[in-house]
């Protein structure tokens, strides 16, 4: 990263107006708001990873010695819930993506920022009701509320809980719909669909998920609220109801969610891979239609977590079927990341790093996701840590790799600060192996057996959950070390050039950190998008 | 791109054959026509929903991607629909069946 | 550029014109009304099922739901949703008084709906029918012949056990969805009465009714709502008791 000169750095920016609380709290400055998102979803991040390792420590020996049972089950509870509603699905999208899309498309801001003021007014409203079910003893459901258990039996603060998923909900809703019609409406002259950056076009297809899966599981939390409260007995067998009807009209928002928070993040890493092999995406058509097409297929999949339940053979068999097509668009994107590296000046700065593990992980995750797709193994795996294995490493081996890969790549961006090169590197380092000793030895559990959500395990497991509870502690560390180096950036570091990174796209041809209204005149868009010809490439050099 | 403005006979006519379509099919409701009552109440149902949707809610005269978004909307909702009703049609065991 | 129209009136900063404003402003209400039938979706869905399953006892829970009062509302949403066009009309033309008018009398309609909806309620809980404890499916004898024409006989304990926790369910679904339908209706009164004041104030002109017309498509969405509501629960399997 080169430092700047004397003449980049705008005295005037989006940070320099207004310093006061009131100034934040109340800004409709798109840039603002992905900041104050990134703040709070670092406070979610850090409660739901407190959770991760009090599940770790009490994994580290087979007896249930550290906590009761029913302490184990709200931990595990509270740590899905806050991870996957106020962690992952905001991460990318609402920092990122809040900040960066109308940058990326020249726009002033999004089409209707006070909505987006709004929606995190909301996700924090939500996040409150969470947290009053956390510090009023927590839930025991799984982050799945699967009824009957959440209706009838649980004594947990199953309502707070819920409440503060269907609020959160429609944060995401409104931030998707804000996105749409940002990109349709708000795009500079000149740019058309095929010259959008792909970080715009996974957001696009994010938010097309985010608006038509959100409202199913709103309404199911709903008549879960109801139930619990009024005995309406929607879901309740004795009376007649499924609470299969729940797993369906639960899933079905619920497994496109996995694709909110991992498309986003391929988004990223797209970005990241171009500028870091200076080479136009390999394929760049075919990466935005998989994009769109992993978004809609992951609509006709929700069934394969029904597998074992009444669920009939037959839809079983044609949501594996289906499940196994979304590899094919998943698989076109490993393949063209990594022919846009093939024969590409690749340099090794640290969001590449991020980038490249990303790769890898997420063909991991997403391979033993076509296995986890096929009826007969998961019928042996359902349920166990081979399941766990399989999600943390598209969630976090993938969203979350994605996501520091984004902070590292857009930071000089979005703080106009340089952060130090060993330390970022070495954490990204620490991040990979810390991840790989936490989860790997899981796929080797849960293929022996080892069922997910219980405290304790015959000793035979042990070796390797000790193994898994030591790599934690390394991803810990890993996790600790930018959210150090980059605060100590933020306010004491080295200003930065405008484009560090020799990067093309529109959001680096203004200012870093841009001013309020993001350009001085609105671009007009001629060239192609990810232009890294050889005649750019003088230039930058 | 300037807005339509229809013309006030136009909602006025719009409403008269709402409210008709309303009429046949409670008048409809009385009579036994096996499945088919169901048929034509949904029929009816879609219709009405087709009038307001194209005439008062203006998806004549919008643009295609206005078009595209109403449409999503509801073929999102079939999707949902079609698929859980593809389980419930294709089970083998029933276990919430009348004790019969 | 952009201090050129700084002071156009009801143009937000970061738009450059009132016509992309008007599109971004339609596109967004049409993503939300998208998402409205997603919300919606899902309880229909349940409903769909859990009549699939239990097709006798649903028609019979549903003739208990007073048919007039039904079509009623019906004819009366129709109507708000005419003055409401004809209010989004009189927006686009930028006739103030007019565009007053028209949502005072949508307003009107909305509550004789829920006033009505009210209405129904009443009765419902005096004969029983709200599910919880004091849920109580009393059955004429019409009723049990029709149950026993398909094979299901109340004097067995068991099958009349099924027929009355089915129809408390019937019950339960009819409120939850009429619920969240009536909570849009007073939304959406609360909604007339928030732009009634600006729209005195010719805050709606003809370069910038979108709130109207947004409104509008809002206030159809839930009339198309009921259009659905009316037949599923009140017009199904009517005519099987009387059969």
């Amino acid at each position: 990263m080169s430092e700047a000169t004397s003449t980049g750095y705008p005295e005037e920016n989006y940070l320099t107006q207004g310093s006061t609380l009131k100034s934040w709290l109340l800004t409709t400055d798109h840039k603002r708001i992905g900041v104050l998102y990134l703040l709070t979803i670092s406070v979610f991040f850090l409660l739901g990873g407190l959770f991760a390792a009090g599940i770790r420590l009490e994994l580290a020996t087979p007896q249930g010695d550290l906590v009761q049972p029913e302490t184990y089950n709200r931990m595990f509870t509270m740590h899905g819930i806050l991870m996957i509603f106020f962690f992952l699905i905001p991460s990318i999208p609402a920092t990122l993506g809040n900040f960066l899309i109308p940058l990326q498309i020249g726009a002033k801001d999004v089409a209707f920022p006070r909505l987006n003021l709004a929606s995190w007014y909301i996700f924090v409203i939500g996040g409150c009701f969470t947290l009053w079910a956390l510090v009023s003893g927590g839930v025991d459901t799984g982050w799945t509320f699967y009824t009957p258990f959440s209706t009838l039996f649980s004594n947990s603060h199953v309502l707070p809980a819920a409440l503060g998923v269907f609020i959160t909900g429609f944060s995401s809703i409104l931030t998707g719909l804000n996105f749409i019609v940002t990109i349709h409406r708000m795009r500079a002259p000149g740019l058309t669909w095929f010259k959008l950056p792909l970080f715009i076009w996974s957001h696009y297809a994010t938010s097309l998920i985010q608006v038509l899966g959100t409202p199913v599981v709103a309404i199911t939390i709903v008549l879960v609220a109801f139930e619990r409260v009024f005995h309406l007995g929607i879901f309740d067998p004795s009376v007649g109801g499924d609470p299969v009807l729940f797993q369906h009209l639960f899933w079905f928002y619920s497994h496109p969610a996995v694709y909110i928070m991992i498309l986003p993040g391929m988004g990223v890493i797209s970005e990241v891979v171009a500028t870091f092999s200076r080479k136009r995406i390999f394929g760049y058509k075919f990466m935005a239609f998989a994009v769109l097409a992993i978004a809609v297929l992951g609509f006709f999949v929700w069934g394969h977590h029904m597998f074992v339940s009444t669920q009939s053979v037959y839809a079983g068999t044609v949501f594996s079927v289906l499940t196994m097509l979304v590899a094919i668009p998943s698989a076109v994107k490993v393949f063209n990341w990594t022919a846009t590296m093939y024969n590409g000046a690749v340099s090794w700065d640290t969001p590449m790093l991020y980038a490249i593990g990303f790769i890898g992980l997420f063909t991991i995750g997403g391979l033993t996701g076509v296995m986890l797709g096929t009826m007969g193994i998961d019928i042996h795996v359902h349920d166990t840590y081979f399941v766990v294995a399989h999600f943390h490493y598209v969630m976090v081996g993938g969203a979350i790799m994605a996501f520091l890969a984004g902070i590292h790549y857009w930071w000089p961006k979005i703080a106009g600060k340089t952060y130090p090169v060993f330390w970022s590197k070495l954490a990204a380092l620490i991040v990979f192996i810390g991840f790989n000793l936490t989860f790997f030895p899981q796929f080797l559990l849960g293929y022996m057996g080892m069922p997910r959500r219980y405290h304790a395990y015959p000793e035979e497991f042990q070796v390797l959950n000790v193994l898994s509870s030591a790599g934690a502690t390394v991803l810990g560390v890993g996790y600790l070390l930018p959210v150090i180096y980059l605060t100590y950036s933020f306010f004491f570091g080295a200003r930065c050039a405008q484009n560090p990174w020799g990067a093309v796209g529109l959001e680096w041809e203004t200012t870093s950190p841009p001013p309020t209204l993001n350009f001085d005149e609105i671009p007009t868009v001629t060239g192609e998008v990810y232009d890294y010809s050889p005649k750019k490439e003088a230039q930058v050099v | 791109m300037s807005v339509h403005v229809s013309p006030t006979s136009t909602y006025v006519k719009v409403f008269l054959t709402l409210i008709l379509l309303t009429a046949t099919t409670v008048w409809v409701a009385f009579y036994d026509f096996g499945i088919l009552n169901n048929v034509i109440a949904l029929g009816i149902a879609f219709a009405k929903a087709t009038v307001v949707v194209l005439f008062f809610m203006h998806v004549k005269w919008s643009s295609p991607l206005i078009k595209l978004i109403a449409g999503a909307g509801v073929v999102w909702l079939v999707i949902l629909i079609l698929f859980t009703l593809g389980d419930y049609l294709t089970r083998t065991i029933h276990y919430t069946a009348p004790p019969i | 550029m952009s201090s050129s129209h700084a002071h156009a009136p009801g143009l937000a900063h970061h738009f450059d014109s009132y016509e992309q404003q008007r599109q971004s402003a339609s596109l967004g209400m049409w993503l939300f009304v998208a998402q409205e039938i997603m919300f919606f979706g899902g309880l229909f869905t349940a409903y769909l099922i859990y009549r699939l399953m239990n097709p006798v006892v649903f028609a019979v829970a549903s003739s208990e739901l007073e048919i007039k009062w039904g079509a009623l509302n019906t004819g009366v949403l129709i109507l708000s949703s005419l003055t409401m066009a004809l209010a989004v009309r009189m927006a686009q033309l930028g006739k103030r008084k007019a565009i007053v008018g028209f949502l005072c009398l949508t307003l009107l309609l909305g509550l004789t709906f829920v006033g009505v909806k009210a209405i129904e309620y009443t009765n419902k809980w005096h004969h029983h029918l709200v599910p919880g404890e004091h849920f109580s499916f009393h059955l004429s004898p019409t009723e049990i012949g029709a149950l026993q024409s398909h094979g299901i006989d109340v004097s067995d304990p068991a099958q009349a056990y099924y027929v009355q926790s089915r129809a408390e369910m019937f019950f339960s679904l009819y409120f939850a969805m009429t619920g969240l339908h009536a909570l849009h209706m007073l939304i959406g009164i609360g909604l007339i009465l928030y732009i009634l004041r600006p729209a005195w104030k010719g805050r709606f002109n003809l370069d910038n009714h979108n709130f109207v017309e947004g409104f509008g498509l809002y206030w159809h969405f839930v009339d198309i709502v009921w259009i659905f509501l009316f037949p599923l629960l009140y017009l199904l399997g009517r005519h099987l008791p009387h059969a």
